[in-house]
Order: structure tokens, then C-alpha cells, then sequence
């Protein structure tokens, strides 16, 4: 039976109806009716947070930890705008997020009224849908449509602009279950002939190698169950983007590590010699490929994707199959089963011998000494205090965010969140803020750099009222340390506005707002400051300092090819070509 | 490798829901990726249903014009999205409505030439005439080519309409 709500009930009822438990957000005058009917209910939960970049970031962390779409209610205008750092971000990463916002009544739509934006206009762009609704008979049809487009096919952000008077005026509310969308109809199982073909091609791979990325993420943690039983049963080897990680377990002995520009040699290099290469899920990012036409230059491609504008956007492949990762997969394991497919024995050890041998160059390993704490030294404590525990890890965006993907290892999907397409510093702190109250026993962690975490700070209010202990480990380089490394090999250590100058003391700043604040400087402080974080309950900034002028490495320069990666032991010299200066 | 670089043009029809924010959308798509628009045409098709068919002309490489069809295909008001150039054999108009202006030679030397493209007169005026000559896009870029030196003062051309020939609806 419909029922007569105001349109501010009807948000609510439809966010109830959808499951939704939790939202992230910042009152304003064009959404007070909102607050008002938040106000007079007790399902859902609001998170004030200190800015809505950091509303949306926060909901993208709740996201991704959690495989259910994160919420956001802002105001129009200002935080409209606000939102659209998150919104992109969460475009780039194919994050479903449901974002509410405010509007000037409709008929001052156009007459720039106070705090009035195009939000449609402006978030177009930067959704993967949106609405401006203009009555209250819609709102229904539409708060329901917004979270099956956001959570269907690829996900992603969608906003829902709501006008001051239609949230006060009366409407029709019906449940979910009434509303089918009238074109969108994602693909979700892939076409069984060309899966056929593909694991054909699969057995009879001689260098094969799996490369899976954010995909498998969000297909569920089902999707990562089918991998791991695939990857296995074939034996083959298998790296994963920045976004993929923890889809297979990095303990394993098939796990390659990370590929892409800030990859491990082995798994580079199998990139570029392999022979059949099986893309799960990723989406032949810049990051990953390097130069184009040096991409994996002898092998026959298969590429599995929910978005079919992902297949031969980038790289040219020979088995493109639109589908969800974890409907292709099951596919696939049946067919492989069910034809009893071997591995070619010989090839497949001859192929390990040579991974084992790039392996065997240890890319990753970097020199320590007793007076000054290396960045890597650091994550690979803060993992070895951390692993027995329940810990989801999200990160700024810079050098201690590779380094937190190269040296702290994920056995489990949903427990890394990294802004990995928009590269958002200020993303992961709020993030962590959204794990938490996901996750509200488990230890989460902002691998931070001090720079970025300037950029959503105001969230340590946030962490501390609603009292989630949230710990901030920065790896202070006192440097943008990531631009300070490209102007070093770019442009000849000319560092140009790169050094974090004038920095907080974080140790004060943590007690200002009512947290903890720890330094550790030396390395025989660091277990001993790391093991505290983790004990001290409530919100913690831990602030590491670490040497200065640590490079990232391995490195895949712009422009370069897989096998054309600098190493950390024979960076001295290394050089971008003309053309590699020109992309970021 | 060379294949792929040739460009090429493309007719491509989409079937789209009548929301408010459609257009935009789509010629968003082109302008925020970079692609081409040579002509685009849009306007409701069925009332009962608020479908529109929007035309639009293109050109790139293959890959750009698959990108193109994937990247329409996956917004969300879209109904369906047909390569006319290559998924069928189509029928391609375009009208435009051409004013000239003029006395004495020129004049009878437009209007003679209008009837040999089977152009009507829609306005007429002691000085001057307005032609609707519909047909094919080059059709009408020859008519206008004629038109200017005897007088061509205004054009005004719709764009490219097309339609797959058979039976089937798209
Ligand atoms: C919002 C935003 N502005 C600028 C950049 C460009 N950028 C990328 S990494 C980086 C430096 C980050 O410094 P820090 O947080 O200290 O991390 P580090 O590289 O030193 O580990 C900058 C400025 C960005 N990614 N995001
Ligand atoms: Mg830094």
C-alpha cells in the first residue's frame, strides 16, 4: 500500500528500506527538512563529519570494507561542491556511493538564489548517475533507482539532488520491490563461447600469468574465493593492480606482488615475457601498462569486465568477455573441470624458473641502520605488530602509499582501501573513519604522509566524538616525498615547492583535538611507539619519522616498458625519456 | 597497426529515455573524451513511451568509434545504441533550409538550379528566396557550394537523420 509521506520521510523510509544503517554528512539550510526527519528517527545513523570531502571519502571506505554502498547527505551549493573531490574518487574506483544533496526550492532553480549550484551540471561529469528531482512522486522511484544503478554493473557514485520544497511537500512512498529501472540492464553473465575460447587459450598457455585488479573486489568476496581456487588449480602466477590486492592471498607462493609502475620486478617482468595474459577485473590503467605499444608485447590477451567500455579501451585484447568476475570465473573452473584441462607441466616449470629468477633480484629490499627509520622498515613493523589482528589498512596518496602496497601484505579482499584512479591525498583518513564504524572492533589504520594528511585533518574531530579508534601512522619525509622523487628524476633535484615546510607538530595537533599523539624518530623506538598506537584506545596520530630522501623503487619511469624498470640499487643515473616527461 | 589508425565516419543511432539531463549527457560524453561530433539530431520519438532517437555523425579510428558505442551504451537513460554504418544498411537525410537573395540573372539562375536539385520554395520575396532541399549531407553541401556566388545570405541545416532499411526496428 502506497503511503502519503513528506518528502524528507520519504528519504528516510527508502534509505531504511535499502538497508541502510549508517550515513556520512554535513547539515545546511536546503537539507534541514532531511536533518529534521533524522532527527525524529532512530534506524539510521548519522556521522557528522568536519567537511564533506571527507563525508564522501568516509562512505567510500565504508564502501569498500563492507561490499554495501556508503551514504552521503550534504547541503546544496558549498557542499555540493564540496562532495565532488569524493564523488570523482569514487568514479575513478568504482565505488557505490549514494550521495543526497540539497537544493534551492525548485522554482528559484536559475535565479542563482543563495547557495544554489547546478549540482546535476557539475556532478554529471563526476557520477555515474544522477537525478535532480523535481516533485515528490518521483523521489521514491528515484531513491530506489540510485542505489540499484549504484550498486549494479560497475559500481559507482550517483547523487540525488533534492529540492528544499519537495522535501516538505507530500508524496507517495512504495518500497523497493515496486521499482524496476527501465533501461539499465548490466551484463552480468559473460558469453559462454568466448569463455570457452578463453580457457583453451589458458591451457594451453606456456608463460601464462594472471593479472586481476579491483574488479574481483567488487564482484564480492565470492569473486576472490573462485580466484583463488582458478589460480591454483592452473598454478600459474598472479599479480594484481593497487586496487586488487588481498583478492589472493599475498602469502602464497603463485602471489606475485604488485605490478604496475611501482611493481615488483617478477611480476612486471612476467607481464611483458608472458604469453597468455588473463585480465580479471582491471582495467589497463597508465599505472600498470606503461608504454603502450612495449605492453606485454608477445601475448594473446583476455580481458573479463563488468563494463564493456573497459575492453579494448587501452590495449588491443583477443578474448574480450563483459561480465561480472565472479559469474565469468565460476564459468570458467566449470569448463576447465569438466574438459579435465592440464597445465602444460614442462613449460609451466620452465616459466617458474625464470619468475623464481627475477624473484630472486629481491626488488623490494632496501638497507636499514640504527640511526634513522626507513619508510619501509616502518610499514613492515607496523604489519608484523598488526597481522594477528583483524586490520583494514587505507592510505594517503604518495611514496608511503606504495610502499605500504609493496611491504604490507593482504591475504583477504576488503581489507586495503587506496584511492587508486584519482590519486586523492586527504582520501584515506576518512576512510579509515568510514572502515571503523563498519568495523568497530577490528584496528584501522591510515598509512599516511604528512602532507596529505593535512588535506582532511579536520576529521580527527570527527574520530574523537564519535570515539573511533582510528590510528594515523605518518610516515613523515617532511617531503611531498613522491613529487620531491619525480623532480629528482625529472627535473635534475630542482625540488620546487615540495618540501613540507612550516609542518604541525603532530604530537600536539593529536592532543588538541582530544587524541593521542606519539613520535618515534629512531628506529629502536619504533616497535615500542607502533605496539602503543595500537593499545592506547580512542584515535591515535603516530607520527614516524623516517629518512628524508628514500626513494620508491622498483620504478617503472613514464614511458617506459616493463622490462625497462629502475632498481633501488642501480637508480644512481636514471633517466625519463622526452616523450615519458610529457605523462604524469 | 596501420588498419587501426585510418578514420573513419559513422553514423550512430541511440535510443535514450526522455529524462531531463539526456543531451547533456551524451554530448558530455564527447566533449569530456574528446571525440568528435560532425552532426547530431535528437527529438522524441514516442510520446507514450518519452523515448528519443538522437543521430549523431562521428568520426575517429575503429577503436575510438567502439569506444564511442561502448562508452554510449553504458550510460545509464540509454536504450540501445546502433551502428548504422556498419550493424545495418541504412538511409541517411539531412534537410536545410538555404536562403538566397538577389534580382535580375542571378535570381532566375537560382531558381533554375534549385529545381534541377528538386529544392522548394518555402519564402519568397521581391529579393530573395528560402530553398528546403533535403538529401544526403553532400547533396545539400553541393546545393549551398552553387548558392553562394548567386547570393547565399542564411543556412540552416538539421543534422543527419538515418534509419536502418528493412523491416526490423531498431
Ligand atoms: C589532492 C592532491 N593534490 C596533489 C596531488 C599530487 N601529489 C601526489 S603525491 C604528492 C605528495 C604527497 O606527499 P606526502 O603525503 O607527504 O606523501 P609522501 O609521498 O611523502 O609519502 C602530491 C602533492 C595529489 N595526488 N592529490
Ligand atoms: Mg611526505
Amino acid at each position: 500500500m502506497a503511503q502519503e509521506l513528506t518528502g524528507a520521510e520519504i528519504v528516510i523510509k527508502a534509505l531504511v528500506d535499502q538497508g541502510v544503517d549508517t550515513i556520512f554528512g554535513y547539515p545546511g539550510g536546503a537539507v534541514l527538512p532531511i536533518y529534521d526527519a533524522l532527527f525524529q528517527q532512530n534506524k539510521i545513523r548519522h556521522i557528522l563529519v568536519r567537511h564533506e570531502q571527507g563525508a564522501v571519502h568516509a562512505a567510500e571506505g565504508y564502501a569498500r570494507s563492507t561490499g554495501k554502498p556508503g551514504v552521503v547527505l550534504v547541503t546544496s551549493g558549498p557542499g555540493a561542491t564540496n562532495a565532488v573531490t569524493g564523488l570523482t574518487d569514487a568514479l575513478m574506483d568504482s565505488i557505490p556511493i549514494v550521495c543526497l544533496t540539497g537544493q534551492v526550492a525548485t522554482h528559484l532553480i536559475g535565479s542563482d538564489a543563495f547557495q544554489e549550484c547546478d549540482t546535476v551540471g557539475i556532478t554529471r561529469h563526476c557520477t555515474k548517475h544522477n537525478w535532480l528531482v523535481k516533485s515528490p512522486q518521483e523521489l521514491t522511484r528515484v531513491m530506489h533507482e540510485a542505489f540499484y544503478v549504484a550498486t549494479h554493473g560497475r559500481p559507482g557514485p550517483v547523487v540525488i539532488d533534492i529540492p528544499k520544497d519537495v522535501q516538505f511537500q507530500k508524496g507517495e512512498y512504495t518500497g523497493p520491490q515496486n521499482v524496476v529501472h527501465r533501461t539499465y540492464r548490466p551484463k552480468v553473465k559473460g558469453d559462454i563461447e568466448k569463455i570457452k575460447q578463453a580457457v583453451d587459450l589458458i591451457a594451453n598457455a606456456k608463460k601464462p600469468v594472471f593479472y586481476t585488479g579491483g574488479g574481483i573486489i567488487n564482484s564480492g568476496t565470492v569473486a576472490s574465493q573462485l580466484l583463488r581456487e582458478f589460480v591454483r588449480l592452473t598454478g600459474y602466477p598472479i599479480t594484481s593492480t593497487l586496487m586488487g590486492l588481498g583478492a589472493y592471498p599475498a602469502s602464497d607462493k603463485q602471489w606475485l606482488g604488485m605490478l604496475g609502475m611501482h611493481g615488483t620486478f617478477e611480476a612486471n617482468n612476467a607481464m611483458h615475457d608472458c604469453d597468455v595474459l588473463i585480465n580479471i577485473g582491471a582495467r589497463f590503467d597508465d599505472r600498470v601498462t606503461g608504454r603502450l605499444d612495449a605492453f606485454a608485447p608477445h601475448s594473446k590477451k583476455i580481458h573479463v569486465d563488468i563494463d564493456a567500455s573497459s575492453i579494448n579501451k587501452n590495449v588491443r585484447v583477443d578474448i574480450g568477455i563483459i561480465g561480472d568476475c565472479a559469474h565469468v570465473l565460476e564459468d570458467m573452473l566449470r569448463i576447465w573441470k569438466s574438459k579435465a584441462r592440464r597445465p602444460d607441466k614442462d613449460a609451466l616449470s620452465a616459466w617458474w624458473k625464470q619468475i623464481e629468477a627475477w624473484r630472486a633480484r629481491k626488488s623490494l629490499s632496501f638497507k636499514t641502520n640504527d640511526d634513522i627509520i626507513k619508510p619501509q622498515q616502518a610499514i613492515q613493523r607496523l604489519y608484523e605488530l598488526s597481522k594477528h589482528r583483524e586490520t583494514y589498512i587505507t592510505t594517503e596518496v604518495g611514496q608511503h602509499q606504495m610502499w605500504a602496497a609493496q611491504h604490507f601484505p593482504f591475504e583477504q579482499p576488503n581489507r586495503w582501501m587506496t584511492s587508486g584512479g584519482l590519486g586523492t591525498m586527504g582520501y584515506g583518513f576518512p576512510a579509515a573513519i568510514g572502515v571503523q564504524i563498519a568495523h568497530p572492533d577490528a584496528l584501522v589504520i591510515d598509512i599516511a604522509g604528512e602532507a596529505s594528511i593535512q588535506m582532511c585533518i579536520q576529521e580527527l574531530s570527527t574520530a574523537v566524538q564519535f570515539m573511533l579508534p582510528v590510528k594515523i601512522f605518518i610516515i613523515n619525509n617532511e617531503y611531498m616525498g613522491m613529487v620531491r622523487q619525480w623532480q629528482e628524476l625529472l627535473h635534475e633535484g630542482r625540488y620546487s615547492h615540495s618540501y613540507s615546510d612550516s609542518l604541525p607538530d603532530f604530537v600536539k595537533l593529536a592532543e588538541a583535538y582530544g587524541a593521542t599523539g606519539i613520535r618515534a624518530s629512531k628506529p629502536s623506538e619504533l616497535d615500542d611507539a607502533i605496539k602503543r598506537m595500537i593499545d592506547v584506545p580512542g584515535p591515535v596520530i603516530l607520527d614516524c619519522v623516517v629518512d628524508k630522501f628514500e626513494n620508491c623503487y622498483p620504478m617503472i619511469p613514464s614511458g617506459a616498458a616493463h622490462n625497462e624498470m629502475i632498481l633501488g640499487d642501480d637508480a644512481e643515473g636514471a633517466t625519463v625519456s622526452e616523450e615519458g616527461k610529457m605523462l604524469v | 597497426m596501420k588498419k587501426d589508425e585510418t578514420i573513419e565516419r559513422h553514423t550512430i543511432a541511440v535510443l535514450v529515455d526522455n529524462e531531463a539531463g539526456v543531451l547533456a549527457r551524451v554530448i558530455g560524453l564527447f566533449s569530456g573524451r574528446g571525440y568528435n561530433i560532425e552532426s547530431l539530431t535528437v527529438a522524441e520519438v514516442d510520446q507514450a513511451e518519452h523515448t528519443s532517437r538522437i543521430t549523431i555523425v562521428t568520426v575517429g579510428t575503429p577503436m575510438v568509434i567502439e569506444q564511442i558505442k561502448a562508452q554510449l551504451d553504458r550510460l545509464v537513460p540509454v536504450h540501445r545504441v546502433m551502428d548504422l554504418t556498419v550493424e545495418a544498411n541504412s538511409v541517411e537525410r539531412e534537410m536545410a533550409l538555404v536562403k538566397v537573395a538577389g534580382t535580375g540573372e542571378r535570381r532566375v539562375e537560382a531558381l533554375r538550379l534549385a529545381d534541377a536539385f528538386r529544392a522548394r520554395v518555402i519564402d519568397t520575396t521581391h529579393t530573395s528566396f528560402i530553398f528546403e532541399v533535403t538529401g544526403a549531407p553532400t547533396k545539400i553541401d553541393a546545393f549551398i557550394g552553387l548558392m553562394r556566388p548567386l547570393g547565399l545570405v542564411d543556412v540552416s541545416r538539421t543534422g543527419v537523420v538515418a534509419i536502418a532499411r528493412g523491416p526490423e526496428a531498431m
